[in-house]
Parts: C-alpha cells; sequence; structure tokens
C-alpha cells in the first residue's frame, strides 16, 4: 500500500508570551502512514494528542520537523508549505472531525452538510441529495434538515458535524473525538462510515475516548505519554 | 529554529493581487511601513488590528484612493499591467469602475443618500459605460437581490434605510460589476448584532457563489473568522503575523497577536 | 511729428463700449471655445452697464464681436419686443452704430435668451446665448474642481444618474431646459436655457453659436457642423415639447414653439414663442408680400 503521510521529528511547543514561559506539547514524534492504515493516539490527558492533529492539519504551528504528505498533485511538507496549498489541501484531501460544529447562522443542517460537495464540482441537487442521505444515516430527524443548527442541541450538532466532515471522501482524516457525545446509533453509522472510508483507502489518524467502538479498525496504536521512548512509541501493534 | 512557509508549489493560479513593501507616511506618523501581501484568485484576505494600525490605509491603496510613498501593486488582470500606483487618474477610475468593488463602514462615502438605491447600483454600471436604462434597471435589481435586498424597496434612497439595509446597497454597487477583487473595510461594525450576523452570511454566500477574491478588513475578530481563509495581523502600520486564519486565531505566534486573540469576548 | 499726430484724439468711450484689451481677450476665449466645442473657457468678464445675471456675457460677446456693418437682432424668450431685448439692442446699436432688425434672415448677430429663432440660421449668421449656469456637472458635483478634473476625464456617468432618478422617480426624464448635450462626443455642455425643442437645432448646424455667462464667467461654443447630442438613454429616445399639434391664436402659425395662455376658464390658448415669426405669419395673412426662412421644424417636426 502506498505510503499517504510521513512525519519525521515533528516537535510542537506552545509560547506564551504573557506568561513568559513556553510550555511543550511532544517532541520528535515520527512515524508513517499508509492508505486505509487506522492510527489512534493514545496518551494520558495534555499528552498532546489533540495538539498532534492541529499540527498535522496546520492550525497549530510546529517548532520543527517535517510532515510530508502525498497529495494527488506530489509530496509537500505540510509543516512548511505555502497557506494557498494547505487551504487546497484541506478542500480537497485532507479532513478534519472534530467534538465542535462550525454553524453558520441562516445555513440549514443540509446545506452545511452538502457544501464539501458543491465545493468540490458536485450539482446543487446531488450535493443535497447526498447530503440527506448522510443526515438520515447519523440519525439527524427529517423535521430538522432545514433548521439551522445554530440552534441544536449538542448531540443533533455533533452528527450534522460528522455528516458534514465524512460525506466527501478524503485522503487523510483527521478524527478529533468524534464519538464524544454521541447517541448509540450515531456511533454505528459513525463507525461504519469510517470502515468503509477505511476499506477505500482513506488513511485516519484518531484520538478516541473509548477506542473500543473502533478497535476493530485499528492498525497501529501511538503512545504520545511523555517520558516514553521514541522507540516504544512507534508502531505498536494491537 | 522556526519553519519557514515556501512559495506555493500545489497552487498553480498566480495570486491575483500583489502588494510589495507598500509604505505611506502621514508627517511624522508612519502609518503603513513595508506591507507585502499576495492574494490568490478566490481567497478571503483578513487584516486585523486596531485603531490605527494602518489596516483601512492599506486598504484604500488597494482602492487606489491613495498612493503610497513606496511600494508596488499589481492585480493579474488582462487589461493592466505594471505598478497600478503608476496609473494615472484616468485608469486608475476605470479600473476601480470595472474591477475592484468596495464596502465602506460609513455607508456616506460609498453611496449617495438621496439618489435611489438602485441608482446607487447603476451608477457603477454608468461609469462602466451601460447606456441602456433597461439594462441598468435590471442589473441594478439583480445585483441588489444576490445582497438579500428587499425588491419593493428599490428605489428607495438609502437614507430612508436602516444600517444594515445601507450596507447591503453597498454592496450591491460593489459587486454588480462582478468585480475580480472585493474590498470590504469595517463592512459590519456599527450593525446590531443580528444585522451583522445577517450581512456576514450574504458576504459569506456571494464569496462561496461567485468565488470572489476579497480583502477584509475589520477589528472585530468574529467577522474576519467567519470569513477570512488567510488572516494578516497589523500593527502600527507593519505586519507582525500573517497565517491560515484557525492557526492565527488557535495558536497565534506574536505576543500581540496572543494579546488580541486572548482579548476577544 | 508729435505724438498728438500719432494718437486718435480723446474720446469719451472706445468703440463698441469695451476697450481694445477686454476685446481681444473675449476673442481670444472665443477662439479658444471654438477650437475645443464645448469646453467652458474662463474669461474675465467686465463691467457693463447692466446688472450680472442679465444678459452680461451674451453682450460683452456681441460687443466684441459688432462692427458698424453688423446687423444684429435681439431676442428674449423669443421676443424682440420685451424690454431687456429691446434695451440691449438699443444699447448694441448706441455703441457701435450697427444697424438693427427684427427679421432673422437679415440678421448677422443674433444675440438670444433662452430661444433659438424657428428660421434655420446660414453660415454667415452668429447666434449670441445668455448662459446663467454654464456647468451641467453642478446639480451633481457641487465643487467646481472636481467638476473640472471630471470633464478633462469625461467621467459623465452622474449626468445620466441624474436621468436615471428622474425616469425612475417620475416615470419620464423632467428635465426641460438646459438639457444637458454632449458636443463633438467630447464635451457635456448646457446649452444655456433653451427648450427641448431647441437642442435639435444646433446639431450639426451651419451657424456658429457662442454661449457665454458673464456672472459665471465662462465662454463656450459650438462651431458651425458639430454634434450636439442630448444626453439620452440608448432605449429611452429624446423627446421634445409636444407643440407640434399647437396653432398660434393670433397668427395661425402651426407647427412650432408656443407660449402657453393660460385663460380664465381653466383652458389655455397658445402664441408663437418667436414674435417675429408670427408677425410675418399675421402679415402673410393679411396679404403682404412676406420671405419666410426655411424652418428647422416642418408641420411640428424636426426635418
Amino acid at each position: 500500500m502506498t505510503t499517504v503521510l510521513e512525519v519525521q521529528s515533528l516537535t510542537k511547543g506552545f509560547t506564551m508570551h504573557h506568561l513568559g514561559n513556553h510550555l511543550a506539547a511532544f517532541d520528535q514524534v515520527s512515524f508513517n502512514l499508509k492508505a486505509g492504515e487506522f492510527l489512534l493516539l493514545k496518551g494520558q490527558n495534555g499528552a498532546g494528542k489533540s495538539t498532534l492533529l492541529r499540527t498535522l492539519y496546520r492550525s497549530y504551528v510546529a517548532q520543527s520537523g517535517k510532515v510530508i504528505f502525498h497529495s494527488q498533485h506530489g509530496a509537500i511538507d505540510l509543516l512548511s508549505a505555502a497557506d494557498v496549498d494547505i487551504t487546497m489541501l484541506r478542500r480537497e484531501e485532507i479532513g478534519f472531525v472534530t467534538q465542535f460544529l462550525v454553524a453558520r447562522p441562516r445555513v440549514s443542517a443540509e446545506a452545511l452538510v452538502a457544501e464539501p460537495l458543491r465545493m468540490a464540482g458536485e450539482t446543487a441537487e446531488a450535493a443535497m441529495d447526498e447530503a440527506r442521505k448522510w443526515l438520515s444515516a447519523f440519525g439527524v430527524k427529517e423535521d430538522l434538515w432545514r433548521a439551522y443548527p445554530t440552534t441544536f442541541s449538542g448531540g443533533e450538532q455533533q452528527k450534522v458535524n460528522l455528516a458534514r466532515a465524512l460525506i466527501l471522501p478524503q485522503k487523510l482524516l483527521l478524527l478529533d473525538e468524534p464519538t464524544a457525545s454521541l447517541d448509540v446509533k450515531a456511533r454505528a453509522a459513525l463507525v461504519a462510515r469510517l470502515a468503509q472510508l477505511k476499506a477505500d483507502g482513506t488513511a485516519m489518524i484518531g484520538v478516541f475516548h473509548h477506542p473500543d467502538d473502533v478497535a476493530h479498525l485499528i492498525d497501529r496504536v501511538i503512545d504520545l505519554t511523555p517520558g516514553l521512548e521514541n522507540e516504544e512509541r512507534e508502531d505498536v501493534v494491537v | 529554529m522556526a519553519i519557514t512557509i515556501e512559495a506555493p508549489r500545489l497552487v498553480k493560479a498566480a495570486p491575483l493581487l500583489k502588494a510589495q513593501n507598500v509604505s505611506k507616511t502621514y508627517g511624522h506618523v508612519q502609518a503603513v511601513k513595508n506591507v507585502s501581501s499576495e492574494v490568490f484568485p478566490g481567497e478571503v484576505l483578513g487584516i486585523v488590528g486596531e485603531s490605527g494600525s494602518g489596516k483601512s490605509t492599506f486598504l484604500r491603496m488597494l482602492n487606489l484612493e491613495e498612493t503610497p510613498d513606496s511600494g508596488s501593486y499589481t492585480l493579474d488582470l488582462p487589461e493592466v499591467d505594471g505598478n497600478l500606483f503608476d496609473l494615472d487618474r484616468f485608469a486608475r477610475r476605470m479600473l476601480c469602475a470595472k474591477r475592484i468593488g468596495i464596502v465602506y463602514q460609513n455607508p456616506h462615502l460609498g453611496l449617495l443618500m438621496k439618489h435611489s438605491s438602485s441608482g446607487n447600483v447603476a451608477e457603477r454600471l454608468l461609469v462602466a459605460g451601460e447606456r441602456r436604462f433597461s439594462v441598468l434597471r435590471e442589473k441594478a435589481q439583480e445585483a441588489l437581490e444576490a445582497s438579500e435586498f428587499p425588491v419593493d424597496r428599490l428605489d428607495a434612497p438609502p437614507i430612508e434605510l436602516s444600517g444594515g439595509m445601507q450596507q447591503r446597497v453597498q454592496l450591491a454597487k460593489a459587486i454588480a460589476l462582478e468585480p475580480a477583487l472585493l474590498l470590504l473595510d469595517e463592512p459590519t461594525t456599527g450593525l446590531d448584532v443580528s444585522v451583522q450576523a445577517l450581512v456576514l452570511d450574504t458576504l459569506k454566500r456571494l464569496q462561496q457563489e461567485r468565488k470572489i477574491t476579497m480583502v477584509i478588513v475589520s477589528h472585530d475578530l468574529g467577522v474576519i473568522r467567519t470569513l477570512a481563509d488567510r488572516v494578516m495581523v497589523m500593527r502600527r502600520g507593519e505586519v507582525v503575523e500573517a497565517g491560515l486564519a484557525d492557526q492565527i486565531f488557535q495558536d497565534p505566534q506574536h505576543a500581540y497577536t496572543q494579546q488580541l486573540v486572548h482579548a476577544k469576548l | 511729428m508729435s505724438l498728438s499726430t500719432l494718437t486718435k484724439d480723446w474720446e469719451p468711450m472706445s468703440y463698441g463700449f469695451l476697450d481694445p484689451s477686454a476685446k481681444r481677450e473675449i476673442r481670444r476665449k472665443m477662439l479658444k471655445a471654438v477650437a475645443v466645442p464645448g469646453c467652458q473657457m474662463p474669461y474675465a468678464s467686465r463691467e457693463v452697464p447692466m446688472a450680472r445675471g442679465w444678459g452680461t456675457g451674451g453682450l460683452q460677446v456681441s460687443l466684441t464681436l459688432i462692427n458698424p456693418e453688423t446687423t444684429v437682432k435681439v431676442i428674449d424668450q423669443g421676443a424682440d419686443d420685451s424690454v431687456n431685448a429691446a434695451s440691449i439692442r438699443r444699447f448694441l446699436a448706441r455703441v457701435s452704430g450697427a444697424p438693427t432688425t427684427l427679421d432673422t434672415l437679415d440678421a448677422d448677430l443674433i444675440q438670444s435668451r433662452h430661444r433659438i429663432p424657428e428660421e434655420k440660421l446660414r453660415e454667415d449668421q452668429v447666434l449670441v446665448l445668455q448662459v446663467p449656469n454654464p456647468e451641467p456637472l453642478r446639480p451633481v458635483q457641487p465643487n467646481m474642481s472636481i467638476a473640472r478634473q471630471m470633464h478633462a476625464d469625461a467621467d459623465y456617468g452622474r449626468m445620466w444618474l441624474q436621468l436615471y432618478e428622474q425616469i425612475v422617480r417620475s416615470g419620464r426624464v423632467m428635465q426641460g431646459a438646459s438639457y444637458p448635450s454632449m458636443v463633438n462626443g467630447r464635451h457635456v455642455m448646457t446649452p444655456s436655457p433653451i427648450p427641448r425643442w431647441d437642442v435639435p437645432k444646433l446639431h450639426m448646424a451651419k451657424h456658429l453659436t457662442i454661449l457665454s455667462a458673464g456672472r459665471e464667467k465662462r465662454i463656450h461654443a459650438v462651431p458651425p457642423f458639430t454634434r450636439v447630442e442630448p444626453l439620452v438613454f440608448d432605449d429611452v429616445p429624446y423627446k421634445v415639447e409636444e407643440h407640434g399639434d399647437l396653432t398660434c391664436v393670433r397668427s395661425g402659425a402651426k407647427g412650432f414653439f408656443m407660449n402657453e395662455i393660460p385663460q380664465g376658464d381653466g383652458s389655455s390658448t397658445y402664441e408663437i414663442s418667436d414674435s417675429e415669426f408670427g408677425v410675418k405669419s399675421i402679415k402673410q395673412t393679411e396679404g403682404t408680400d412676406t420671405i419666410f426662412g426655411e424652418t428647422w421644424y416642418k408641420n411640428g417636426e424636426m426635418s
């Protein structure tokens, strides 16, 4: 299987100017990821699991290292790529699923879910049909499809969020606790969708509070707990 | 050892807007100091900074209203070539009328308050040379509708309209000719929060539907966060930090940006 | 030889009232105005024995152009016999010795306020129009420095915006007199407050028209055979006053620009505005041999 991502000696910390201090998040993390592989990030709270995901997504600025992503346009280092390149990759090849929905006022749930498809060139009609299919799969009641998710409960918002994030198959998918606050049915739909994407070749890196749900998908685990030697962290097979 | 950001490699399109080392002083005050920026087609660049940071001055220079002391500014358009700051008054006016739209914080700057709203939009088409009444009317109505302006108020003068509606007229005027570049100077400042959200939503929708390249200046981080792909943080005329919008908001690097982001409610 | 033999005797007044330097300036400005049709040329505007705003601009041009052989006609709103027209005519004759006439065909120089005669003017005739407000951009741009820049840039979008506003508000273009017109495809001018009826007469006319504003100190000109096009939308045609079907109650002349005379019963009658044309029509009806010139309008239609 082809390599999707090569993370080399990735180091991240936060400088807080008003406190005048530096907070290390993780140091010298290295691993490779192939197409269709599912990697679980493990470690106690504050070990930097979410931080690692965000650093890979470039929401956080890394201190040093390299993250080579093999995009359909060629290999590129995500840490030093131009902002426009990152924007393009986020639109086309790298997905990020968080527990928080970034809802916009006056945009209906179905339009929000259909948006990535429309941006990718799908017709409005087809995108909307697909969006409704996924809203239904995640168990969002039909009455809510045309409502504005800003007013939804946390659980419903999360379902809309997932439908939106997973509607378009990506080459690399970053999952930041997507199962938090989900009911059983939605969780099952999520796991089914992840399994399907994985089978289709999407490489995934995930942080899960309760990894049991996705246990059968996990290929490898990386433990970010500080103090562990690099070698121990890498490629721990479950 | 910080990581240096490279030039774009995947995106093949040339930047639409390129400003290099733009500087401007007013008397002893250096309003804008060596500001450089690139904006790619379809991209939204947000410029944040407190009052007096030079962000609005920079925007006015992009609208060719103000000439800098030094620096260059190019737009990747077939009809223009070279440094736009060197254009004469006539060429500037034609370029601005046809290719650059602007929405000001103060509608008085952008609108004739006692003319009809549709007339305000039509003026832009008139400057560009349209001389058919029916076409003017039709296009003005189209642009106003796209800006979600109520059709039954088409000919009401802006002076009789609410602030939010006035901004919609400005927006309609700005997009009437499908500009290559849309400049927004604090477009929602001073509006009620609910109206602000509606105007922002209209902007977002227009941006997605028409893929308009935008530069938006605001001291309101929420506005920038909603609209911008990329953010440039200015302070005392200089750019202190620039990066992807989510990166600037989630992991600001510069002390000033951290202060700015943490100050947000 | 002494100085007294070389110079003229002292006279209480220069020929044609204005002193030679004033005339020279106006001649130069007229030449400039002819050279750039429709473009306003500033000039000094001297004192004349008449209040500013009563035709001092036109008077100065007439005084400059006049010589003892120039036959002069002066009209005010079409009439030769109004107090203002009669006074100016008498003054011009008095300071120059020039003959005067009421007949358009006989005149070499016609000074007019707010009308162009109904009979066509010839190559050898000059029409001088008195202008109160020479700046067509004033209603849309009160700042005159910016207005001049707009002329320089041919930035006339706002003029059309004004028409747009009128159509939107009133359903039609409301501009009556002083209809802004494009001269030679370049400068927009105000043709002085002549009615819309008269504007087409300036288009490709054989005669020279000089427009002079004494209070505002501006001269502009429409040289012979120059395009004068009223500003209109491509799809909203220019309309003149609907006087084509009206008949003059006194002279029986039909199809010319009329003055409306309101009657006690609420109705209106009409009198021809070009008074001398009316006089000619009456003479003809009475059987006197009268020579009419060719008219711009025939059967109420511009030809």
